[in-house]
């Protein structure tokens, strides 16, 4: 089955929270990151997946193994989210402010 | 960050002061064109709707906050009690199963040049409980952080 997967789902579980830490310091195989952990390897594959479908995490084939790289640019949707209740107003004014300067003067 | 937000201990309201550089015609447009309120109150996670907006003496408004998902977020609704061009809008405001209750606004729109402009928002709350429950929600860390770090910069000047 093919569930619906997003930025939000992929940080709900603390193990996938520390791969992310993991990996956006430097790509690692699925072995190396494994390692790190006591869970099952199995266990640890398949949150490798559910980020990798949150693009979160993005495979890339380097000789026979395969490296887990991070995403940056979608880690910023779950900043944008987070900020716009932190800045609520100010996001919004300048949001009114960029919009504004695109419309020809009445 | 641009926007300033003053609460006083123990008081029920609320000012917020902004700068834009922009003339204050297109400021004030801004708060009474739908076209233009649903563009920059929307974001890419919500989206608003007017379903009903009536900027005039006695008009009223209702705004819907929609998810990607087609959810409804939140809906609030008010009255406008007074719409003056480039001057002032008076309205009230209550966002529904929202904490804080109805609140009162005076927004003055001043021109401070061709290409400056600045909105000063007064919001009144029923109480002090209430104002504060608005105080609670979490924009009001990003104020705190950073009035900690001047705090904090200032104290290690002494």
């Amino acid at each position: 089955m093919n569930t619906r997967r997003d930025v939000f789902q992929a940080i709900a579980d603390p193990t996938r929270r520390a791969i992310l830490l993991l990996v956006a310091s430097q790509a690692m195989s699925a072995g190396a990151i494994a390692a790190n952990f006591d869970t099952a390897r199995p266990t640890v594959s398949k949150h490798l997946q559910i980020l990798t479908e949150c693009q979160l995490l993005q495979q890339v084939q380097t000789g026979r193994e395969i490296f887990y790289h991070f995403n940056a640019e979608k880690m910023n949707e779950l900043v944008y989210f987070v900020k716009q209740f932190r800045d609520m107003w100010d996001e919004r004014f300048n949001k009114l402010e960029d919009i504004m300067k695109q419309q020809k003067p009445q | 960050m641009k926007t300033i937000v003053t609460a006083e201990n123990g008081k029920q309201d609320l000012l917020i002061t902004r700068e834009f550089d922009l003339p204050v015609e297109s400021l004030f447009r801004a708060h009474v064109e739908p076209e233009l309120i649903v563009q920059w109150m929307s974001n890419p996670y919500a989206t608003a709707k007017l379903v009903k907006f009536e900027p005039k003496k006695h008009g009223s408004y209702h705004y819907e906050s929609v998810d990607a998902a087609g959810n409804v977020v939140f809906n609030s609704h008010g009255v406008f009690h007074d719409v003056l061009p480039n001057t002032r809008i008076i309205r009230t405001f209550e966002m529904e199963n929202g904490p804080f209750g109805i609140v009162l606004e005076f927004s003055e729109f001043e021109s401070l040049g061709a290409n400056k402009s600045k909105l000063t928002i007064h919001g009144i709350y029923e109480s002090v409980v209430k104002r504060d429950e608005l105080l609670k929600m979490p924009f009001r860390e990003g104020m705190n952080m950073a009035h900690d770090k001047i705090q904090e910069i200032g104290e290690n000047l002494k």
